[in-house]
């Protein structure tokens, strides 16, 4: 049985809408609205979902970059969040973060040997005169020269920008990273070389992974389980294997079925779905994928359905399987 | 000549910059057949989108220019066409759609009057009759409640509804050629099937003929009939659908098949392309994916290869092939 690392219960982040000459606070946004799951030391947990599903504003409120509305987060036991400032730099060290726009996560006017020893300064890792040196191996562990340790974000390409990314988060060690869309930025062969590179370091560091993105194809070639996100909850979650073959979710499906395989003779039956997501600030009563599911039933516009363990560490949220 | 309807001659687009002169497009040559999608496939900086940009005479001059080729459409030349006559061919003949529905919506417009403006412009028609044209496109595109949101502006759309929007526009004077740069790009996966389904309802029902500019080969694998892949500024690889995917020749277009994440197969690794793409200013003699190529021969460093048949029209610019 492996450790839980990270434990997520019940966690929802709101954003409030305010409107009105007086900016009163009229409605809010749900963008999460009650997620639980765990990710287990070592293993890579894909978050999947459309935009506007809340995996994003879940990664950021995961780590407190944004803070939980309600619910709690646990790290090895301990609940994250109410930590104060002091204690929150603790969990810094073991949870990091890579963001999706190299461009704007890097400062421009940073060398990006600075930046990573900054990681370094910041949380007291090793001393100022070994610094270089550990900036140098982390460069090479990422794939970059040392001598890119003078330049600037703008010198650099797509692919060298995210390394660096990586190489920052990677700098003080941590247990837990929280990927949010590490490669859509990328072209295909610089995605490829990154993504090996995040199952290398998983490998060699031990580390665990909250992958988020919305390629399927990206969240299959390195997660052990899969969880798929509609309008701010967790629909289904299983293991990756599972989720491809045996998806029960007819989200899950759909999506699935909208998939582009690169292959002419592979060009699969669509399960289309009609309109567009719901607004989050109203999200529909009852089961939220109602309003666009082929299998609707009448319970599914009255109530909502929980996450469910069917079998074997396959979870779905669906009527259909009650 | 079986029916090409545009026939592209030694297309040469440089741009003249402080660094040097960037070879964009550097010699390519290619025909787009009636009711044919021809994909024309590549990463960032492989010439494609400035290819469709010289065809209608978009580039941004300065700094660029297109230096030579031909472009004929129906026994016209179109790079030695006037501008009033090209002006007379865009969105009326030749249509294009742009990669980023946000930046190439008018904000201060309504959808409906971008939707109008070519028809009046090219079509003449009044007021009146334009408008339920234009209504009839949202309709025909799968715009909700089309008749209220003809009074919308660009950003009370999503995304997806602002492709759709951009489409409608694209298709309002019924043109024979749609060039679609990135279409689905953005979008999300559910969104994009709708959007390609859409195409590919044009293809069939119009007639139309369409170069479809991507990236994502698994849209090319659902769309294309004819495939060019690209590569810095010049054509590597170019053949049927079946063609490259099913026996795909030059390096790089292997490179491109074995570096994807599948959903069908799990792979340990991914094989990526080593290095990365090359800068167009003052490109060496010779082929220019010499640096990358695992199977590169002394010959290849000294002159650029010209397209060699594999079979039928199935053609690699590769010394493999002499």
């Amino acid at each position: 049985m492996e450790r839980k690392l990270l434990e997520v219960e019940n966690l929802k982040k709101y954003y409030p809408v305010m409107a009105g000459l007086l900016a009163r606070h009229v409605a809010d946004v749900k963008a999460v609205d009650g997620v639980s799951f765990f990710i287990a030391e070592g293993e890579t947990l894909g978050l999947v979902g459309e935009s506007g599903c809340g995996k994003s504003s879940l990664g950021r409120a995961l780590l407190r970059l944004e803070e939980p509305t309600s619910g709690r987060v646990f790290y090895r036991g301990t609940d994250i969040t109410s930590l104060h400032k002091k204690q929150l730099k603790e969990l810094r060290r073991e949870a990091q973060m890579i963001f999706q726009d190299p461009q704007s996560s890097l400062d421009p006017r940073m060398t990006i040997g600075d930046a990573i020893g900054e990681a370094l300064l910041i949380h007291g890792v090793g001393s100022e005169k070994d610094r270089p040196e550990r900036v140098a191996e982390l460069l090479q562990r990422v794939g970059l020269e040392p001598g890119h340790a003078t330049r600037y974000p703008h010198e650099l390409s797509g692919g060298q920008k995210q390394r660096t990314g990586i190489a920052r988060a990677l700098a003080v060690s941590p247990k837990l990273i929280v990927a949010d869309e590490p490669v859509s930025a990328l072209d295909v062969s610089v995605q490829a070389q990154i993504l090996n590179l995040i199952l290398d370091l998983q490998h060699e560091f031990s580390l665990a992974y909250l992958l988020i993105a919305h390629d399927l194809a990206v969240i299959g070639q390195v997660s052990n389980r899969i969880a798929v996100m509609y309008l701010g909850q967790i629909v289904e979650l299983a293991g990756r294997d599972d989720l491809f073959h045996r998806p029960l979710h007819p989200y899950t499906q759909a999506l699935l079925s909208a998939v582009f395989l690169p292959d002419p003779h592979q060009q699969q039956k669509r399960i289309p779905l009609p309109g567009e997501v719901p607004s989050p600030i109203d999200p529909p009563a009852g089961c939220r994928f109602h309003t666009r599911c082929p299998r609707v039933m009448k319970v599914c516009r009255q109530e909502t359905p929980g996450l469910k363990q069917i079998d074997n560490n396959h979870l779905v949220a669906c009527h259909l399987y009650e | 000549m079986n029916n090409t309807i545009l026939q592209i001659n030694e297309l040469k687009t440089y741009f003249f910059t402080r660094l040097g002169v960037v070879r964009a497009v550097d010699g390519v040559s290619f025909g787009l057949r009636k009711g044919e999608c021809l994909c024309l496939v590549g990463e960032s900086g492989c010439g494609k989108t400035a290819t469709a940009l010289s065809i209608l005479r978009l580039i941004d001059s300065p700094p660029g220019r297109i230096l030579g080729g031909e472009i004929n459409y129906h026994g016209e030349d179109l790079l030695r066409s006037p501008g009033a006559r090209l002006r007379q061919i865009r969105g009326n003949r030749i249509a294009m759609i742009f990669q980023d529905p946000q930046s190439s919506l008018n904000p201060v417009f309504t959808v409906g009057d971008q939707i109008t403006e070519p028809i009046r412009l090219h079509l003449k028609l009044g007021h009146r009759p334009a408008h339920d044209r234009a209504l009839g496109l949202m309709e025909q595109v799968g715009i909700p409640q089309a008749k209220e949101r003809m009074g919308y502006y660009p950003h009370q759309f999503s995304g997806g509804m602002k492709q759709r929007v951009m489409i409608a526009a694209a298709l309002s004077c019924d043109p024979e050629i749609l060039i679609a740069d990135e279409p689905t790009t953005a979008l999300d996966t559910t969104i994009k099937a709708q959007i390609l389904d859409i195409f590919r309802d044009l293809k069939q029902d119009k007639n139309m003929s369409i170069l479809f500019i991507t990236h994502d080969l698994g849209t090319v694998a659902g769309i294309a009939d004819r495939i060019i892949v690209m590569y810095g500024g010049r054509i590597a690889e170019a053949g049927s659908v079946l063609d490259i995917f099913d026996q795909p020749k030059h390096p790089y277009t292997w490179g491109l098949l074995k570096c994807l994440p599948s959903i069908s197969e799990r792979r340990e690794k991914l094989s990526p392309i080593p290095g990365i793409i090359p800068s167009l200013i003052d490109p060496p003699e010779g082929c220019i994916f010499y640096p990358r190529c695992q199977q590169r021969m002394p010959v290849c460093q000294q002159k650029r290869p010209e397209e060699f048949v594999i079979a039928g029209e199935h053609v690699a610019a590769c010394y493999l092939y002499a």
